[in-house]
């Protein structure tokens, strides 16, 4: 028996042409996600971390529709909505939200909040009327924000409390998925708390799901069921998220996971750390493993064939990793020895 | 959160002294060419020639021309037409000019190419001759002049609008729109076309203003309005020939058609200003009291540590006459990590730029001292020139924007070498080189090549650092150094400092949101809340036992010590803004552990422990309850 899935992603692939998306772009055709597949069942937390240049936004963009698709499919509740058309995303977006990271560009400083937070109702049910109003209000108040806020401009508000309305504006209709793209990046650490114990609170009262894209790797952590670490644009694991945090497989989950400064003073070395060359000292081979310039446990099969995403042996829940040699260093116990992440040894990386 | 019910636009509009004195002109100009049967007392051609070149007098208020006619009443026949030509003329400029533009700015692709060429060749053609052209066609007919010159003045629009257009459609709101399901046309109406109001009002304005002069020029030329038929151009020709007779006559001839012009322009600043003011940036000015009278600061932070590198007492930094730092003091020893904490609004990096004396904007340190190595920053400008640089070096958050993007790494890390110390162009290469080495560049001589755009996150921050160690710093500021980077490279970056103060032995004052950076790096900490310093202790202290409710809070929401399906401890509420902080405790209103004695007078800082400071009336409970499992 499988739980019914709510978003199936399968083969995600996407391409922006030369030119498109600025910094990076210096390839004729830039593959910024690059056979994705992950799924989110219903009120379930899928986290979807990885740096910049990952490809964790494109796949956010590419789920709302707002990037072209190269290839692969994207389903939500049985349909396939990977080209889905004006008429198609109109419906969806009952069903389908989202909340985007940056507070200030997200809300149309000219309109007011309440025609803001209207403008869902509009779409499926016409004009104006005082049944929105009473759902704005209702809506405001679910999110800790007075009713007569709908009567005033973004910029009177602060961060957080536009990123409360964003929340509102998502939840307007009967969302199912909200997609979250970095949704508290850019909030201080207290406000950040309350929009976390919002989003949760919510999940539990709605039982939405969440496709929740983060590079805060304890943030993804805490509100998490499940969680796919993305590297180049490839999947490079999968899994629960405290079998990921607390036993990742690959060579890059530890990579990042090390990274993370922890908060305690007394822990000032790092915990298992994993040696890693900077990234962009060698290019990674098309054919090969796309970290394997950066791994210290490279070996020459992993310049030449792509390691395909497999099932962790010994466990369940689901959890994959896409590293040929997962099995023989999960195994003698994260296989490294402390080499890196002490003082002095420094790297560079390049454009 | 204090809310009046907004007044109409056109109340506001009319609290604009410039607005009502050009309003009640155009107003009064339409009426009475509208009304002009009623007001004037003579026909538009009817001639009196006992009345030639008369000047002002009750029966011809304005005086006559060389036939006779009645000024006043040729006037206000004559604006008709005017008016009507300048109206056609914006209707046309509108219609094209928005429509084109936002089609262009929005759609992009083929459409946008089409449209940019066809304005582009619009511009290249002279706009009067073609009218020109078209009235030798439709002779006299100024309808269709007026028309064809509203679609040639059209290309300005289209270029405005396109780009203000492409600037809003990355905006993340229209792509919540199109998640909603909105179509373009509600796209367009709804949030493009509100944000465009300011600039298509000024610009049409700014048109309809050209619009009165060309048509008048074409009245003027005898291309509109047949005479005897009155025009505003015509008269202006007829006052023309009998400029040395009747110099009066140039008077109601010329100045109503100045009048007009300026006031179109002065109606169209009006309009723009007030019709995004509800939205723009909401004015504080005037909805708040002012800000408490600082406190005395007890002597708790005292006199300066005997060895201090770098001393800051009572610090008070105001922009715009409110107090955004105040009463701030702190020490750093030689080769110290001292951690800035607090959430934004606090003063962190104002504190840390006014060490520099960088106050941003129109601020400026009202009080206090900065001490350097034995010399006071605050009081003499030439010592502060001095430090710069040289004593003290500043890395900021974003290195892109840190670095000059049309100088090479070499010629900027040169610049700052040559600045400080006397080198040869060879030898400020070399110490380069040495520098790029020293912040872990592998590659010195290839990066040093390169541009900025050319360099990744890390790769600038390194930069960043090799520029700032240039002129041989005792104390590096970083202003929140890792913000804008990517995990791992954070962690390098991190590495790089620790490194580099352990090899020469520079100070370090780090402003950070991050207690993993302030764990990882620093040894000692100071809390800013609200302008102040709300706590000051030994990184490992604060950490096992903060004496703050902030620290405390703070410590708490961190999401790294969270448990997974249980509440994250948060604060409640937001940082007050400086002109809403309280007369007491500037954190009682977020505090649990705030009682009346909190919110009547001003806190002091005190040391409950030796070398820690704390600004809390109720420490004893915070630490019982800290003490609890």
């Amino acid at each position: 028996m499988t739980p019914r899935t709510l978003l199936e992603v399968d083969d995600l692939t996407v391409e922006y042409g030369q030119g498109r998306r600025g910094r990076r772009g210096h390839a004729p055709s830039l593959r910024a996600v690059d056979g994705v597949s992950f799924d989110v069942r219903p009120g379930e937390t899928v986290g979807l971390v990885g740096e910049s240049g990952s490809g964790k936004s494109t796949v956010a963009r590419a789920v709302l529709g707002l990037t072209p698709v190269t290839s692969g499919r994207i389903r939500f509740d049985g349909t396939d909505i990977t080209h889905a058309g004006r008429g198609l995303r109109r419906t969806l977006s009952a069903r389908l939200q989202m909340v985007f990271q940056d507070p200030y560009s997200s809300l149309n400083p000219a309109r007011t909040i309440g025609q803001t937070l209207a403008e869902p109702l509009l779409v499926h049910h016409g004009h104006r009327s005082a049944r929105a109003d009473a759902r704005v209000a209702a809506m405001l108040e679910r999110v800790g924000l007075p009713a007569k806020a709908a009567e005033r401009y973004p910029s009177q508000f602060s961060g957080g409390q536009r990123q409360r309305i964003a929340i509102a504006r998502a939840l307007m209709t009967s969302a199912e998925l909200v997609v979250c793209d970095e949704p508290v990046s850019a909030l201080d650490l207290s406000i950040q708390a309350q929009t976390l114990n919002l989003l949760s609170e919510l999940q539990r009262e709605l039982s939405l799901s969440y496709l929740f894209i983060a590079h805060d790797l304890p943030v993804v952590r805490y509100l998490s069921h499940r969680v796919v670490v993305l590297y180049r644009g490839g999947v490079m694991e999968t899994g629960p998220v405290d079998l990921v945090y607390e036993r990742p497989a690959h060579p890059y989950t530890r990579a990042l996971l090390a990274a993370v400064p922890d908060p305690d003073p007394r822990i000032r070395a790092g915990r298992h750390d994993e040696p890693v060359t900077p990234q962009g000292t060698s290019r990674p081979t098309a054919i090969g493993c796309p970290f394997a310039p950066r791994c210290a446990h490279a070996v020459e099969l992993c310049r030449k064939e792509r390691p395909r995403l497999l099932p962790v042996d010994g466990v369940t829940g689901g959890a994959a990793v896409a590293c040929h040699r997962a099995a023989e260093l999960t195994s003698t116990g994260n296989g490294v020895a402390s080499a890196a992440g002490r003082p002095g040894n420094v790297h560079m990386e390049e454009t | 959160m204090k809310t009046t019910p907004p007044p109409t636009p056109g109340r506001r509009l009319l609290r604009r002294p410039s607005a009502v004195v050009a309003v009640a002109w155009l107003v009064l100009l339409t009426v009475a060419t509208a009304c002009a049967p009623l007001i004037a007392a003579h026909g538009p051609l009817d001639q009196d020639l006992s009345q030639v070149l008369a000047l002002p007098s009750a029966t011809h208020p304005f005086g006559t021309d060389s036939l006779g006619r009645d000024l006043l009443s040729r006037l206000l026949f004559g604006g008709r037409p005017a008016l009507l030509a300048v109206a056609e003329a914006l209707a046309a400029h509108l219609a094209v000019g928005v429509s084109l533009g936002l089609v262009a700015g929005y759609r992009g692709g083929w459409a946008d190419h089409l449209i940019t060429r066809i304005g582009d060749l619009l511009f290249a053609l002279p706009a009067i001759i073609i009218v020109l052209v078209v009235l030798s066609v439709f002779p006299g007919n100024l309808h269709a002049a007026m028309i064809t010159f509203g679609v040639l003045g059209s290309p300005g629009m289209i270029r405005v609008l396109r780009s203000r257009t492409l600037g809003i459609r990355q905006e993340m709101y229209v792509a919540a729109a199109r998640v909603c399901g909105l179509s373009d046309t509600q796209i367009l109406l709804r949030h493009v076309l509100p944000r465009l109001t300011g600039t298509v009002i000024v610009q049409a304005a700014l048109f309809s203003a050209v619009a009165v002069i060309i048509q008048a020029g074409l009245g003027f030329l005898g291309l509109g309005a047949q005479p005897p038929a009155p025009s505003w151009g015509g008269l202006v020709a007829d006052a023309s020939q009998v400029i040395d007779r009747d110099p009066w006559m140039l008077v109601p001839a010329g100045v109503p058609l100045v009048l007009t012009v300026i006031a179109l322009t002065l109606l169209g600043d009006a309009i723009r200003d007030t019709a995004v003011e509800n939205w723009s940036v909401s004015k504080l000015a005037g909805t708040s009291a002012p800000p408490p009278v600082a406190e005395e600061i007890a002597g708790a932070a005292g006199e300066a540590a005997p060895g201090a590198l770098l001393s800051v007492r009572d610090l008070t930094i105001e922009i715009d006459g409110v107090p955004v730092v105040q009463g701030v003091s702190f020490d750093v020893m030689p080769g110290e990590t001292l951690g800035v904490v607090g959430e934004s609004g606090c003063g962190k990096s104002v504190t840390a730029l006014g060490v520099l004396g960088l106050v941003p904007g129109n601020g400026r340190i009202t009080r206090g001292r900065v001490v350097f190595a034995g010399a006071d920053l605050t009081a003499s400008p030439a010592e502060l020139a001095k430090v710069r640089g040289s004593g003290i070096a500043y890395v900021s958050q974003d290195p892109m924007v840190a670095l000059d993007p049309t100088f090479t790494v070499l010629s900027q890390l040169s610049e700052a070498v040559r600045r400080h110390e006397r080198a040869t162009r060879e030898q400020a290469r070399e110490r380069v080189l040495e520098l790029l080495a020293m912040v872990g560049i592998p590659d010195p001589p290839g990066v040093a090549g390169r541009y900025p755009h050319q360099l990744s996150g890390g790769l600038a921050q390194r930069v960043l650092i090799a520029l700032a160690l240039a002129g041989r710093p005792r104390l590096l500021i970083a202003d929140e150094p890792t913000t804008a980077l990517d995990v791992s490279v954070q962690k390098e970056i991190l590495t790089l400092l620790h490194t580099l103060q352990r090899r020469t032995g520079v100070a370090v004052l780090i402003v950070t949101h991050d207690w993993g950076v302030v764990a990882t790096l620093c040894h000692r900490s100071l809390v800013m809340y609200a302008g102040q310093v709300v706590e000051q202790a030994d990184v490992e202290s604060m950490f096992v036992r903060p004496l703050h409710p902030y620290t405390a809070g703070l410590l708490a929401a961190n999401p790294h010590r969270a448990v997974t399906g249980q509440p994250l401890t948060t604060i409640p509420g937001t940082v007050p803004s400086p002109r809403e902080w309280p007369l007491g405790c500037r954190f009682s209103a977020r505090c649990p552990y705030a009682a009346d004695d909190c919110r009547t007078a001003p806190v002091a800082l005190t040391r409950p422990v030796p070398s820690r400071l704390t600004r809390c009336l109720h420490v004893e409970e915070l630490a019982g309850e800290g003490a609890r499992p």
